[in-house]
């Protein structure tokens, strides 16, 4: 179960404090897939780098009994002078687990073969997506955070990242946020709208898609 | 409830610890690479520098106002200055280039500054170590009359090191002026430290405002330990212990404020 209690989030600026959202509820239970939509800067990936826990929020309460992934589609915690494996090790490392066992898996699915050893930096920018999607899925967590559409490499490659995380992960609880309501329709169960400081939980997915293209249509 | 919570505590221990290893293992790696003689940089950076010193101040038979050879002075002095001094150094801007690591949870910045500063103390003191080892082997230096006094005296110093970069660190992390200011800072203190003069030689309104100066007892107590009756060191470990507390104390409560505001890249 993850629980966020009445959690605002204000960020100090140089004219002074911003509102990014506030008194947020929102609970997901094990197995669950939660959806939330919302425009860029309506502060989604702040949302979910709060639950992630990587940062804190300015009040309110965030509690989790499940473990929970980082935020997903986020590969930018390589060192580029380190190598593919060396990453690898990195995050096994932090999460307590083998690395050893990891190698192949890695190098399979990531498609990088020899280039696993080699320097980070000298990999083009797909190289690393696949990097990076292959090491988020070598630590297992009862919760995945995904950030945005994980739209990583060509459609074939998509298409594997897709099967290895809603296929063989499916029992898994997710909290996906993205300002796509046709990829939030398609894997999830529930969603949240995040507009103007505030989340809207809706009670069907149809409802919540609805309110968005108001909003979305008001906006524009 | 209490083995509970001592289990809570051991566990979060272990969290700990992995994550300071695993970015140990990183700095390691990023900073030394796998080039030429890699990690061994760690101490023979420190090496070079206080053998430069101990030349230089050899040839210039500079004063330090005592009998003892130079290169036992050099040895004492410049070591324990490159502990408490280099520390700082490293921490300050340690959290920018490591702002995307905290996308992952049990990554927090006491985390990214521990690791560096084991790292720094253990290079300056593998440094000290094997100096001390090769100049006692050649006949250059006695050997330290109390050892474990010289080990006492490292560590207080280590210790101020230790929270001096802790406070520096996070308040570099507000405001870009702590960095501007620490180099000529930390380059003004050197001579000031009591690594390159014993307290006792200088006059004595001297003396008193520079043991005001929390490394000058360290470094007085490493000498006393090293040469012992030949000379007449001054120090007072409780005010050195009272400044230390004072600055972890402000360091943690820095760190504390900074931490709950960082933002992962």
């Amino acid at each position: 179960m993850i629980r966020l209690i009445d959690v605002s989030k204000y960020y100090s600026t140089r004219f002074g404090s911003t509102k990014v959202f506030d008194h947020v509820n929102l609970r997901v239970a094990p197995g669950e897939r939660v959806g939330i939509l919302g425009r860029n800067g309506a502060g989604k990936s702040t949302m979910i780098r709060l639950i992630s826990g990587a940062e804190r929020p300015t009040s309110g309460r965030i509690e989790r009994t499940m473990s929970v992934s980082w935020p997903l589609a986020f590969g930018g915690a390589f060192q580029g002078t380190l190598t593919g494996l060396d990453n690898l090790r990195f995050i096994c490392r932090i999460y307590g687990v083998d690395p050893e066992d990891k190698i192949g898996f890695v190098q399979e699915f990531s498609e990088l073969g020899l280039y696993l050893r080699e320097p980070v930096r000298s990999y083009s920018s797909g190289m690393r997506a696949r990097l990076a999607f292959a090491i988020s899925m070598v630590i297992e967590f009862d919760c995945f955070l995904i950030d945005e559409i994980v739209a990583v490499g060509d459609a074939r490659f998509h298409e594997k990242c897709n099967y290895e995380l809603f296929e063989k992960r499916g029992d898994r609880a997710m909290i996906i946020v993205s300002h796509d309501a046709s990829y939030i329709r398609e894997h999830c169960s529930r969603a949240a709208v995040l507009s103007a400081g505030e989340l809207h939980e809706k009670e069907s997915l149809d409802e919540a898609f609805d309110f968005y293209h108001r909003e979305t249509a008001l906006a524009a | 409830m209490t083995s509970v919570t001592v289990r809570q505590f051991f566990r979060s221990s272990a969290i700990e610890w992995r994550v300071i290893r695993a970015l140990l293992l990183r700095e390691i790696l990023t900073r030394f690479g796998r080039h030429n003689i890699g990690f061994l940089w760690l101490f023979v950076e420190p090496m070079l520098f206080t053998l430069g010193v101990t030349t230089l101040w050899t040839l210039a038979k500079s004063f330090h106002g005592s009998n003892l050879p130079i290169a036992a002075f050099a040895l004492t002095g410049y070591s324990t200055v490159l502990l408490w001094r280099n520390m700082p150094a490293r921490c300050i801007g340690a959290i920018e280039p490591n702002l995307s690591l905290m996308y992952h949870r049990n990554v927090k910045i006491i985390d990214i500054f521990s690791a560096r500063l084991l790292l720094e103390g253990g290079g300056a003191t593998i440094s000290f170590v094997v100096l001390s080892i090769v100049f006692i082997a050649t006949g250059v230096v006695d050997p330290p009359e109390d050892v474990l006094q010289v080990i006492g005296g490292w560590l207080m110093t280590a210790w101020f090191g230790v929270s001096l970069a802790l406070l520096v660190g996070s308040l570099a992390q507000e405001s870009e002026l702590v960095d501007k200011l620490w180099q000529p800072a930390a380059y003004l203190l050197f001579p000031l430290s009591g690594a390159a003069f014993l307290v006792d030689a200088l006059p004595p309104t001297a003396q008193h405002y520079l043991l005001y100066l929390p490394m000058v007892h360290g470094t007085e107590y490493i000498r006393e330990g090293y040469f012992g009756s030949r000379i007449r060191a001054h120090y007072d470990l409780s005010y050195m212990a009272f400044c230390n507390t004072l600055l972890f104390l402000l360091a943690m409560a820095k760190m504390r404020k900074v931490g709950r505001e960082v933002i992962p890249e």
